[in-house]
């Protein structure tokens, strides 16, 4: 085992940024271990034996010959991230029986890169479909651009349940469901009105994105960032920004870097008002429901207002920000309206019983299964989960923000709620700090990225953990890019707690997940 | 209950009578589509057409350049509204602009020309105009035309003044409304679903992404939007597009607000 270490910002970009450049946090480092594949199991043992956690997998091509994975892991709180590399030069054992989590993540790189893993548990393709007509996985490095991989037939893969009989009936509900929503389709195996088993069939909206940042000046990739997941477009931006940003040896500067974090509560703030209303909706709360898409909207035209954009969108770039933005003076107060108007509507809710009854014991996540099928951001904290990259590994301005971490103990869609409407709360209070203390100064820095190297980024999006690598070629292009969004853990989680529940809780219990599709099928 | 009853009257109405009264269209500060003014180029540059994502914006052969429409090819149905051009424009030949709202009833209407066609009269559509009902259909969307099309519903757009509603089922529903660049996987249902449609059938390209693919098409997951897909109607392009272009778009559909979209441009004087 080797390892070596390169550090979240470095110091070393020239004197006069050495002078500003902020105390480097610890915990954001990158620890690298070279690992054989008959050692992956081991070490995955020793490191959830000791409290760590995987966050994710992928692959990429080191060479044109030679495939490299690459397996980001966080150890306890307060310590680095550690990347174990592996080059499958052996048979690679499946992690999936030891860590559920890694599942979904092994079963995309035999999807995308034809490797195999052995005794995977769930050997079945994830990202195409039964009637894809995949000749050759669309990464390899030789794969002829722009040929599509076709889809004929409605074909899907349906579990099979052990000794259920005739009696249990399947229903398929989608891609194409009632009223504006994603794509998916799911498939619910019942009798009467209990679900006995629930199975989402995802990635009818695969785009390929990963594939659209392959070739590009980093500086271009932003855009194509800010359009992987539209409603988590800061969040997608910021943690690709950074990224390459870190891979550039590039210190944003400090007004940037609160502007940035003013971007991201707002993020936040809007998709929290509108996961109200939506839960509202489908616990039939009317009034309730018009209030909380009534307080989204106008949280909506407040991004408007200051970015240009409803989705806060082409603003962030490497580097800092586009242009300045100018909150000063009228922000403050319309904010301040907002959380008048927010603050009495959720406790509203938090009085009302038929809301309530709803909810409790709705979609209990066991905190256990949260954490080993890999439960991110609210989800999480809702089943005890303490995690926040905010707090944990910290960045843009957070390390100066008062930032609280509301965590509930009790898994079900109250606890759901209740972190969520906490976390509304806890951003207020943020932006508004961030209007008082917003330094003067530039907000862009020059962001050369170094050809040959690799970075991570990370935010903590409105739903959770969401990561990107960032690998840059020998031309300073961008050679792939791996992004690991917080609906791709929760989606993988959801059904743990539709399993065995009741057909009427089936829409509250999916609204107080707060799951995006688009995020999730890339 | 009795609660949320009386918070609902004391609330009032928040509601925008928009476009057909006085009120806001809520999109105070929303960048549109760049406005090209080809006169203001600089000979040789190609700093807008070498930054854009989309290649909306590509150089005219030198033949074409002299015929007035400049040295510029802009094609505003594969604008994904970044802005880029008008940061790297040295001379505001590509402005910042609130022209938003991009609805139309041809494709070639989205293309910036020299000569701006005469506004079509759009096909009366008797039996439509006060009721008509929307499927719509995600053929692989990044979510943000989804959150505009349901903000349609909240109560400061509330649709439903309109008489325009969203239908469950393809089976009650006039308009197909489409968002995304198709993915291969959504290729069938989608067809499925205008199959599904009684006729008389309309289609709405709505984004960018459903009009020409956006910024992610081509690859090997997906296509270039709704063309060779169905037969459109109305394309409105944005990225995505706000809930007041959403609007008007489906009104012009309508024949009840005018066309202000040609040869890439809004007239502003109407």
């Amino acid at each position: 085992m080797s390892r070596d270490t390169h550090l979240m910002k470095s110091r070393t970009s020239g004197a006069d940024d050495a002078a500003s450049a902020p105390p480097l946090p610890p915990e954001n480092a990158v620890v690298e271990m070279q690992l054989r594949p008959d050692e992956l199991v081991a070490t995955t043992r020793r490191l959830l034996a000791e409290g760590g956690r995987m966050q994710m997998v992928y692959a990429w091509w080191s060479a044109p010959e030679r495939l490299e994975l690459r397996y980001l892991v966080s150890q306890a709180r307060g310590k680095p991230f550690m990347l174990w590399r592996c080059t499958p030069d052996a048979p690679v054992p499946s992690l999936a029986e030891i860590c559920p989590l890694v599942g979904w993540y092994e079963r995309e790189v035999t999807d995308l890169f034809g490797l195999v893993f052995e005794n995977h548990p769930e050997p079945r393709r994830l990202i195409f479909h039964e009637g894809a007509r995949v000749v050759e996985p669309p990464f390899k490095p030789d794969y002829p651009p722009g040929m599509p991989i076709t889809v004929e037939g409605q074909d899907h893969y349906v579990p099979l349940l052990g000794g259920a009989g005739d009696d249990v009936q399947l229903l398929p509900f989608g891609p194409v469901r009632a009223d504006v929503v994603e794509s998916a389709e799911f498939l619910f195996f019942y009798v009467g009105e209990q679900i006995l088993h629930y199975h989402p069939q995802l990635f009818f909206k695969h785009r390929g994105m990963e594939k659209r940042f392959e070739g590009l000046d980093p500086a271009a990739g932003t855009v194509v960032a800010e359009r992987v997941s539209g409603i988590g477009s800061v969040a997608h931006a910021l943690a690709y920004c950074q990224a390459v940003e870190t891979l550039s040896h590039c210190t944003v500067p400090p007004r940037a870097q609160w502007l940035r974090a003013l971007l991201a509560e707002m993020e936040r703030l809007y998709n929290h008002l509108h996961y109200l209303g939506h839960l509202a909706d489908t616990t039939t709360l009317k009034v309730g429901q018009a209030e909380g898409k009534l307080l989204e909207e106008q949280a909506k035209q407040l991004n408007a207002q200051l970015t240009g954009s409803r989705f806060l969108r082409s603003i962030l770039t490497p580097g800092g920000l586009r242009r300045d933005l100018f909150p000063r003076g009228w922000l403050g107060e319309k904010l301040e309206e907002l959380r008048a108007e927010a603050s009495r509507y959720i406790q509203l809710l938090g009085e009302t019983d038929s809301f309530l009854d709803r909810l409790l014991t709705t979609g209990h996540l066991d905190g256990r299964i949260a954490f080993d099928q890999g439960a991110t951001g609210p989800v999480e904290r809702a089943s005890g989960i303490d995690r926040d990259l905010r707090r944990d590994h910290r960045y843009a301005a957070y390390a100066e923000l008062p930032l609280t971490v509301p965590v509930e103990k009790g898994g079900d869609a109250h606890a759901r709620f209740k972190v969520r409407a906490a976390e509304i709360d806890a951003s207020f209070v943020m932006m508004q700090r961030t209007l008082l203390l917003l330094p003067d100064g530039p907000v862009q820095a020059e962001c050369r990225p170094s050809p040959d190297t690799q970075a991570f980024g990370w935010a903590e999006s409105p739903r959770g953990s969401l990561f990107y690598a960032v690998h840059v070629d020998g031309e300073g292009r961008l050679a792939r890019v791996k992004i690991k969004s917080p609906s791709f853990s929760n989606w993988r989680v959801f059904p743990f707690t539709v399993h065995d529940s009741n057909m009427m809780d089936y829409a509250i219990n999916e609204a107080s997940f707060g799951l995006t599709i688009a995020g999730c099928d890339r | 209950m009795a609660l949320w009853t009386l918070f609902g009257l004391k609330r009032g109405s928040v509601t925008t009578s928009w476009p057909e009264g006085p009120g806001s269209d809520g999109q105070d500060g929303v960048l549109g589509m760049p406005r090209y003014e080809p006169g203001l180029c600089d000979e040789g540059c190609k700093a807008c057409a070498e930054i854009c994502p989309t290649h909306a914006i590509t150089m005219q052969p030198p033949a074409e350049a002299s015929t007035g429409s400049g040295m510029l090819a802009v094609d505003y149905g594969r604008c994904v509204v970044c802005q880029l051009c008008t940061e790297v424009c040295p001379t505001g030949a590509l402005m910042p602009s609130s022209d938003w709202a991009f609805g139309a009833s041809r494709r070639e209407d989205l293309v910036w020309a020299h000569e701006a066609g005469p506004m079509r009269v759009a096909k009366e559509r008797r039996g439509f105009r006060r009721s008509l009902h929307i499927r719509h259909v995600d053929a692989g969307s990044c979510n943000g035309c989804e959150s505009e099309l349901q903000a349609l519903n909240n109560p400061f757009s509330n649709l439903h003044r309109l008489g325009l509603f969203f239908t469950p089922s393809p089976r009650f529903a006039d308009l197909l409304l489409v968002t995304g660049p198709v993915t291969n996987a959504m290729f069938e249902p989608l067809r499925a679903t205008y199959e599904a449609m009684p006729e008389p059938r309309w289609v709405m390209a709505a984004g960018t992404c459903a009009v020409s693919g956006g910024i992610a098409e081509g690859g090997y997951a997906c296509g270039s939007g709704l063309d060779d897909v169905l037969p459109v109607d109305l394309y409105l392009p944005g990225c995505p597009p706000n809930p007041a272009a959403l609007i008007e778009a489906l009104l012009i559909f309508l024949d009840r607000m005018p066309q202000r979209l040609s040869g890439g441009r809004i007239n502003h004087a109407e």
